[in-house]
């Protein structure tokens, strides 16, 4: 039905192109408060409160709604985004500027509009008839907006005032555009400034903080003194670059030295790819990671990058004359070869602000309420935050987001966003952790959660189609103890014609999963789970990770099943790929596998199953080898967690027993079997795995250190390799084999995702596979989903989209996968060290004993094998005389005062948590023996104070 | 800038229409007193004429006649200022001639030509203002001026256009949701009997959409009759006043 009654034409110049589009005004388009008669509840989904009570402003103590401006949600979204604030109506035009300034922000209020509990609603004032507004003769596009959000203010209160007279429900403006106010307060509409209104909030004063400082008032205690020079304008810095007087670059701070930079250079040319920025004028406000255009300076003002560390210390705003002291500091001992290109940021193309995770340097003045905030990351700058809650932020891990950076500040300017806890709780790092790493964490979004199943769930006749019904096999899972995410099981049974079926059952998270919406938008932005110490962040939201696509025992469940039919010597005689139901038998640990096919009394189905599966992955895995394929080795721990507590009581190194194997063999054959059917099927468009093979040189260590113990390692294929690592064995020293797999880890390529179209060498180095990709842990990465999505299009099963087949989106999604798989490994590191810290604070000082792993200038690297540990004993310290150190770079081996190192010696280290500096806790490690006068430390049973290593260290020397 | 957004969270179009809304349609029959028949019609902005000749003799070679029907034979051309760039050659171009033909699939399906063999019907239309569903508008056009003509139809021939957005389908594409790269599927209807008279698409569409589309398509299609119907009820009403003087 059409609706519309007045017909007008929007007329839009540009250029000499005259678009004509029509513009239809409805009278369909609901207010959006429930129980309006007059509109009679023309609106579906999220809409305001029919008596919004609990925003009490003192500004305005009847019941209202809000109605911010586009200038208020661009600045002030932390702060709607706030729990305490809902009934918020966004109007369509609102919106659409959002939508044009600002992708990220137009986001978040997407994210908070379809949340039910907020309030928000979208009121399509441009379409309305009431309230469509013409752009005037002489009015700009601005000034027109301005109006129309006035207008239907003004609508709002008319409209709310016929609705019920009694109850007074009112819109506020939120303006912070000083002349809109006035103007709206004059055509009788309550108009307010955004820090007026919160400030009003009488129960909420927590809310005042999360204010962006914009306000130019805000900036007066300033010295009036400018100490930057103005950036260029956009259009300027674009002609510049294009004519060469520019270079456009990302500047990276140095993590040393605050006053000093390098602008990595955009493009190909070979000469100025690093160019110097020092000095605090010269950096002007460039952040780290923001793209920036610099000027080159002439080459007599050209300077070396200084050694000194350089630590911003100053409180105070204006001591910038001491900051000119630093910078002459910079400029001693200059050698001309040292000489690099040097410029100077003439302004920033785009600036990369995100969050900053960090801590409050409480203010000297005790009722001060703008403070100093220092960034976990050395290399930002500091950040003048404005609080009143300093006190309790002292001591606590906060978020951060700066605001501007005047040119007159000697700082940004930011505000607080969050609170994350107290410095060393468990959990507060473990935030930090995530949030420096950019993993994401938050808690899956209402859009999200409304594309999974509705509870109670069952397998329905739909779901049956394209599937077969594999429940009557006997299969079983078999996974570490504790895994609730399990998206592998196994069968095995024996055919009529004497040959094995083994089939390798895959939880079929891709029938969940469609493609497009929300939560899959959000699982291919997560890309894996992140596994921590004591801690999980799914992919996909819990209910299907740990339920439904969870292939537990004696429930049915779907799953996308590979089955082959092979020979008892393991011969892959046929393949098939099909979608499946499958009912799991048992859910096993691997130590419950094991016990099962040891023990001579049990026959039953699952048990010869296993044994079956068992002693074809035996030949799998001895042919593989045969192959090339490389047995490597790292350290791996598990904590031992306190039931109670949660902390590390103990740590061990991880088991490996041949069900572990076992179950690997089946994986790594599945994943190479779909990898050649994907291929087959979409040869431009499969997303693969590959590992390249090292280049020779990352080999130069392994071979020298091989060779100092009388070994020789090839090196020139992986076969190679592997067998000259199975023969390095040293009857005298057991561990050496160990060592050396450790080294050779260390020597290999990160393995990637990539698009099959965009590459032609597809080899995976470790495992000896042409072709490989991943396929068998739909629950944990994203890789497998689209691997599932191409294969069961391949097989029929399912329907293909346009971004299924798109090379270059498929490139892109790679990049990202491969992005979140290196910062997930990054985070589970950080998360191990962080344990370790945590566990050797229990423990006190201990000693242990050590092999070398690398020999360095002024250091060594070692690695404790029992805790599966590695630290570095340094022998050069500041403030202390230097010990005479001799490197001998071909051994490699160092000479410390006469004694020598190299490379798998047996040392003994003493290991201390060093809490010196707060932000920054680390494990350092200190020599015991051999005894070297002046650098070992005495080995003593020791119960000293944990806290202050660093003092005890130098009493012991004296 | 980010581009336009086609559809928004509270399910708008750009220019203010829900999806399966159609724009405003204006039309009026018998605009030309020289032809046998003759039509204009608005939808939205675009505005198409469309005047009929005939049934009359075969013109030009007699080879072309046929034993056991009429020739309808459809000439397609648009005015150089109906888009917003000028065009350069009004009709005849491969666009033109490609229009040309499917209007005539179209009218071939709908006119009983057996009635009137050896002879030929001409249709001429020409698009005044282009604004998206071009050929949905001409089919619309050349029903009315065939009605107009007084030659038997099976049936009127409604055409609407439909896209698919965002899992949405929208009925009656303006030009802008064309230029925007989606899906364009175009229906010719015969409402009565519920037969495709034409049924045009060449961007690629999931089967599992098609559907959808096709269903909106065909309820815009329906609209668009009741709408012609009553133009056409209107407009034979006001020539029985005429004719009553």
């Amino acid at each position: 039905m059409l609706k519309s009654k007045t017909f007008l034409k929007k007329t839009r110049t540009g250029g000499v192109l005259k678009i004509v589009r029509e513009h239809y005004l409805r009278d369909d388009i609901g207010c959006g408060a429930p129980g309006c008669a007059e509109c009679g509840g023309a609106h579906g989904g999220p809409a305001l409160e029919p008596q919004p009570q609990d925003q009490a402003s003192s500004l305005w103590p009847r019941p209202h709604y809000l109605l911010p401006d586009t200038n208020v949600l661009l600045h002030q979204i932390d702060v709607l985004e706030d729990p305490a604030i809902r009934n918020v109506i966004v109007l369509q035009t609102v919106l659409q500027e959002v939508r044009n300034r600002s992708a990220p922000v137009y986001k978040r209020i997407r994210d908070v509009t379809n949340n039910q509990e907020k309030h928000f609603y979208t009121f399509t004032n441009e379409h309305h008839r009431e309230t469509y507004v013409e752009q005037e003769q002489g009015e700009n596009a601005n000034d027109r907006n301005d109006r129309a959000i006035r207008v239907a203010a003004k609508w709002y209160n008319e409209h709310l005032k016929k609705m019920s007279a009694e109850n007074q429900l009112q819109v506020v403006f939120i303006t912070n555009d000083r002349k809109n106010k006035e103007k709206a307060v004059e055509e009788g509409i309550p108009a307010f400034t955004c820090e007026e209104y919160i400030k009003s909030l009488t129960a909420n004063p927590e809310l005042i903080d999360r204010l962006a400082c914009l306000s130019e008032e805000g900036n007066e205690i300033e010295s009036g003194k400018i100490i930057f020079s103005e950036h260029l304008a956009l259009s300027k810095l674009q002609q510049g670059i294009k004519s060469g007087v520019y270079l456009q670059g990302t500047f990276r701070a140095s993590r040393e030295n605050y006053l000093e930079a390098t602008v990595w250079i955009h493009g190909d040319t070979e000469d100025n790819k690093e160019i110097i920025v020092q000095g605090l004028k010269h950096l002007n406000r460039a952040v780290h990671e923001d793209v920036v255009a610099v000027e080159l300076l002439p080459k007599s003002q050209w300077v070396a990058p200084s050694s000194v560390v350089l630590q911003d210390e100053g409180q105070n705003e204006d001591d910038v004359e001491r900051e000119e002291e630093r910078e002459h500091m910079l400029k001693t001992a200059i050698n001309e070869k040292m000489l690099k290109p040097t410029g100077r940021v003439v302004g920033i193309i785009k600036r990369n602000w995100r969050p900053y995770c960090g801590m409050l340097s409480k203010s000297d003045i005790k009722e001060s309420r703008r403070h100093l905030f220092t960034p976990a990351d050395k290399r930002i700058p500091r950040i003048r935050i404005e609080t009143r809650q300093a006190s309790a932020l002292e001591g606590r891990r906060i978020i951060v987001a700066i605001d501007g950076w005047p040119r007159n500040s000697r700082y940004p300017n930011g505000h607080f966003v969050k609170n994350l806890g107290d410095v060393g709780e468990k959990e507060t790092e473990t935030e930090v952790l995530l949030l420096e790493h950019d993993v994401p964490h938050q808690p899956f979004s209402q859009a999200v959660l409304s594309f999974l199943p509705k509870m109670p769930w069952s397998i329905t006749e739909n779901d049956m189609k394209n599937r077969e019904d594999l429940r009557h096999l006997c299969v079983c899972s078999v996974d570490p103890p504790g895994c609730t995410d399990i998206d592998d099981a196994l069968h095995c049974r024996e055919l009529k014609n004497g040959n094995l079926e083994v089939g390798v059952h895959i939880a079929d998270v891709s029938h969940f999963i469609r493609p497009g919406n929300a939560l899959d938008q959000e699982s291919a932005r997560r890309g894996t789970t992140v596994y921590l110490c004591e801690k999980r962040i799914d992919m996909v939201p819990e209910l299907l990770s740990s339920n439904l696509c969870s292939l537990r025992c004696d429930v049915d469940r779907l799953a996308f099943s590979c089955i082959w039919e092979m020979s008892h010597n393991a011969e892959i005689l046929k393949t098939r790929f099909t979608k499946s139901v499958i009912n799991s038998k048992a859910s096993l640990t691997y130590a419950e596998a094991q016990m099962r096919i040891d023990s001579a009394t049990m026959n039953d189905d699952i048990t010869t199953s296993l044994r079956g599966l068992n002693k074809l992955a035996k030949i799998l895995k001895k042919g593989r080898i045969e192959k090339g394929a490389l047995t490597l080795s790292s350290p791996e721990v598990r904590f031992h967690m306190d039931s109670e507590t949660h902390d590390p009581i103990d740590l061990q190194t991880k088991e490996l027993r041949e069900t572990n194997s076992m179950v690997e063999e089946f994986m790594l054959l599945a994943n190479i079997s779909v990898a050649k059917k994907i291929h087959e099927e979409f040869s431009e468009h499969a997303l693969l795995r590959k590992h390249p093979a090292p280049p020779p040189s990352n080999y130069e260590i392994l071979v020298k250190a091989a060779k100092s113990k009388n070994l020789e390692i090839k090196t020139d294929t992986a076969k190679s390799l592997a067998d000259s690592l199975d023969r390095a064995e040293s009857p005298a020293f057991p561990y050496l084999n160990t060592l050396l797999r450790i080294l050779a880890t260390r020597c290999m390529m990160q393995a990637v995702y990539f698009c099959s179209g965009m590459d032609n060498d597809f080899h995976h180095y470790g495992l000896a596979s042409p072709i490989y990709t991943h396929f068998t842990s739909p629950i944990r990465r994203y890789a497998d989903i689209i691997v599932h999505r191409l294969l069961a299009v391949a097989i029929g099963a399912d329907c293909t989209y346009p971004e299924l087949t798109d090379k270059h989106k498929l490139a892109d999604i790679c990049k990202n996968l491969n992005f979140r798989h290196k910062m997930a490994q990054y985070a589970q590191r950080a998360s191990v060290a962080f344990h370790t810290q945590l566990f050797f604070k229990s423990k006190g000082i201990v000693s242990e004993e050590a092999y070398i792993l690398f020999v360095r200038k002024n250091a060594i690297v070692v690695l404790i094998p029992k805790y599966g540990l590695e630290g570095t004993v340094f022998f050069e310290e500041k403030d202390k005389p230097k010990p005479q150190l001799i490197y001998d770079d071909e051994t490699p081996s160092l000479k410390v005062e006469g004694m020598e190192f190299h490379v798998f010696d047996k040392v003994k280290v003493k290991i201390m948590l060093d809490s010196s500096n707060l932000q920054h806790q680390k494990i350092r490690m200190a020599l015991v023996e051999p005894q070297i006068p002046g650098i070992s430390v005495p080995d003593e049973i020791s119960n000293v104070d944990v806290n202050e290593p660093e003092e005890k260290r130098r009493k012991l020397k004296k | 800038m980010a581009g336009l957004e086609l559809l928004s969270d509270q399910g708008y179009r750009v220019d203010g229409r829900r999806a399966g809304e159609l724009r405003k349609i204006q039309a009026r029959m018998g605009v030309f007193a020289q032809a046998d028949g003759s039509a204009y019609i608005e939808q939205g902005n675009t505005k198409a004429l469309a005047v009929v000749y005939g049934p009359h003799e075969i013109r030009g070679s007699r080879s072309r006649a046929l034993p056991d029907r009429a020739l309808v034979n459809c000439q397609y051309s648009s005015a150089t200022f109906s888009t917003g760039e000028r065009k350069r050659r009004p009709h005849g171009d491969r666009k033109s001639c490609e229009m040309g033909l499917q209007l005539r699939q179209t009218f071939e399906a709908a006119i009983l030509t057996q009635l009137h063999p050896r002879s030929q019907i001409d249709i001429y239309v020409q698009v005044l203002q282009a604004d998206g569903g071009t050929y949905a508008a001409c089919v619309n056009a050349a029903t009315l001026a065939v009605l107009d003509a007084g030659i038997p139809m099976r049936d009127f021939v409604c055409a609407c256009s439909a896209g698919f957005v965002d899992g949405t389908a929208l009925a009656d594409l303006s030009h802008v949701e064309e230029a925007a790269g989606g899906p364009q599927l175009a229906l010719a209807l015969l409402p009565a009997s519920g037969q495709i008279a034409l049924l045009e698409m060449d961007a690629r569409l999931h089967e599992d959409h098609l559907e959808w589309v096709l269903e909106a398509a065909a309820q815009a299609a329906r609209d668009v009759h009741t709408l012609l119907d009553r133009v056409v009820r209107q407009h034979v009403h006001e020539a029985s006043i005429m004719l009553g003087d």
